[in-house]
């Protein structure tokens, strides 16, 4: 159970997380946490959670990063999760198979019944998604929300991960990352979606769309053409304009 | 990395009965060291002793003690259930070895090979449970399994040597093996140091987030506003802050002083030569456990970069 699926799955469900989009209003962090509080496994614990030095484990956290200086610096929101690798080690290193990778789909599960909380598999995880949870000393980790996109109990639509259901700006996206013809797929390969940490080989499934170029001309901002050129047909005020912007 | 006491003592205590265990293994058979059922006894009840006290201390950072025989199970992709089915198949030839010597005063060969096989391949496993581990760059290095079993030689060497002169019979073989072990560890040791620290990760804030084409990367805003459990278990800073010193000082009651003395101990026996290697086993120990400590204090893991570190 413990040894990656043999072949590589049909499927590779995964989230395509798009930077220029995303507000890190942290609404699908919280989503995250309140579904998979209440539905699969078990409860995501949190400790002293109304008092001094409150903890907690969650399997969605967004960052915040400044990027670059100047006109081309930025602020990006940056939100992390189990990326559902493709060469995933913290499936491999596990001691007891409660860590696996499903062959039908390659979303990574813990068997939270194997589970001995000996941390080594967050120990192999380069990107920090797994956390040992508190009260149930057991690995906790981003299911995908399995118990969601599977659940025939629920509208077509909301076959979605709580994040992607909940998010307001649409910044992420959940779909299959094998089949080049679904909308995910389409959107990597248009925005030029790429994996984290590449060097480290792990083949994450989940792609991040990067932030688009920014725009400095006021009018490739959607603001009116106007203001560049106060008075395009000359006269005195053209006059007075040209004079002014010496 | 946060250095958890368990595993520390688990590494130090279990590579000591191993390495003993591998020594007496090879050495009794040739007369190196005392043949009569008593030290046999001592000797192996000290190796097999280090190594049940290392094996249950390392359960003692498991979420789930009663779950951990699970851990046998997967061999065949993971060196942490490696190392647990070595280490409990070790336990046959070892016993038997014990069995033979010290009931019917017959110590075998055989057995004693078999043990000493299974000793040092379960320090091999110990050794890769971290050198597979990409994201901790100071584990994923080819050093960190020859250091894992030179430190297991020596401190078993040293331990044996103190139980051989009690018994009043050290062999110039194994003074020799203890001096040599010494100089063996802790110079895989200052190279791997050497190499670690030269070393730069290729891992960056820019590789981690895919923004380093646009600039350099710096955290804005930690996700949570308290430690979560990645920041504890893979942030710890301690001893970064105090590395060299500690490194000195595992150097100084490691190696230089049990190096003086494993010299002398060439030329002295009797009570004070007991006295000496007791001295000498206790320093080299002392020792074995700060850069143990070091070892797991001082390695990062690529977690950091998301958390405002700019290398790991």
């Amino acid at each position: 159970m413990t040894s990656l699926p043999k072949s590589p799955p049909p499927k590779r469900l995964g989230l395509v997380i798009d930077l220029d989009v995303c507000v890190g209003c942290h609404a699908c962090v919280v989503n995250c946490k309140e579904w998979n509080t209440g539905g699969y496994p078990a409860p995501l614990s949190d400790q002293s959670p109304y008092g001094a030095g409150a903890s907690g484990s969650w399997l969605n956290r967004v960052h915040g990063f400044d990027v670059g200086d100047g006109d081309s610096g930025r602020t990006v929101h940056f939100p992390k999760s189990c990326l559902h690798c493709e060469n995933a080690a913290c499936v491999t290193v596990c001691p007891t198979g409660a860590s696996y990778k499903r062959e039908a789909d390659g979303i990574v599960l813990v068997d939270e019944d194997r589970c001995i909380g000996c941390g080594l598999c967050a120990w192999a995880c380069p990107y920090g998604a797994r956390e040992l949870d508190g009260e149930s000393r057991v690995m906790k980790k981003c299911t995908l929300c399995i118990d969601r996109i599977y659940n025939e109990n629920l509208e077509e639509i909301d076959r979605v991960p709580a994040c992607v259901a909940t998010c307001p700006t649409s910044a992420r996206s959940f779909g299959d990352l094998a089949d080049p013809e679904s909308e995910v797929a389409k959107k990597v390969a248009e925005r030029g979606g790429y994996d984290l940490m590449p060097e480290m080989g792990y083949g994450p499934t989940n792609k991040y769309l990067p932030p688009r170029p920014r725009k400095t001309e006021a009018g490739a901002t959607g603001a009116p053409a106007a203001l560049e050129t106060a008075a395009p047909d000359g006269g005195f005020l053209g006059w007075l304009d040209a004079v002014l912007s010496r | 990395m946060h250095p958890a006491a368990s595993v520390i003592l688990f590494t130090t205590a279990s590579g000591a009965g191993y390495g003993l265990l591998a020594l007496l293994g090879l050495l009794a058979p040739i007369g190196a060291v005392p043949s009569g059922s008593w030290f046999g006894f001592t000797a192996l009840g000290l190796s097999l002793g280090l190594i049940t006290l290392g094996l249950l201390s390392s359960t003692f950072h498991l979420g789930h003690r009663e779950r951990a025989w699970r851990a046998m199970s997967q061999w065949r992709s993971s060196w942490l259930s490696r190392e647990g089915v070595s280490a409990l198949a070790t336990y046959l030839p070892a016993g038997l070895f014990g069995i033979v010597w010290i009931f019917f005063g017959a110590v075998s060969g055989f057995l004693g090979v078999l043990a000493a096989i299974g000793g040092a391949v379960t320090v091999y496993c110990t050794g890769m449970i971290y050198r597979s581990l990409k994201p901790i760059r100071r584990w994923h290095n080819p050093l960190v399994v020859p250091v894992y079993l030179a430190f297991a030689l020596m401190t078993g060497a040293l331990w044996l040597n103190v139980l051989a002169r009690l018994f009043g019979e050290g062999s110039s073989l194994l003074s020799l093996i203890v001096l040599l072990s010494i100089v063996l560890a802790w110079a895989l040791k200052v190279r791997y140091w050497r190499a670690v620290d030269n070393a730069t990760g290729e891992s960056t804030p820019g590789t981690a987030t895919g923004l380093g084409r646009f600039g350099e990367v710096r955290l804005l805003d930690p996700p949570h506003t308290q430690e979560n459990y990645l920041m504890r278990e893979m942030g710890f800073q301690v001893a970064r802050k105090h590395s060299e010193k500690l490194r000195h000082l595992a150097l100084g009651i490691g190696f230089f002083i049990p190096v003086v003395f494993a010299f002398m101990l060439v030329f002295v026996g009797g009570g004070y030569g007991a006295f000496l290697a007791l001295v000498t086993a206790i320093g080299g120990s002392i020792g074995v456990v700060i850069e143990r400590w070091l070892f797991f204090a001082e390695a990062k893991h690529t977690v950091t970069l998301y958390y405002g570190e700019q290398a790991a």
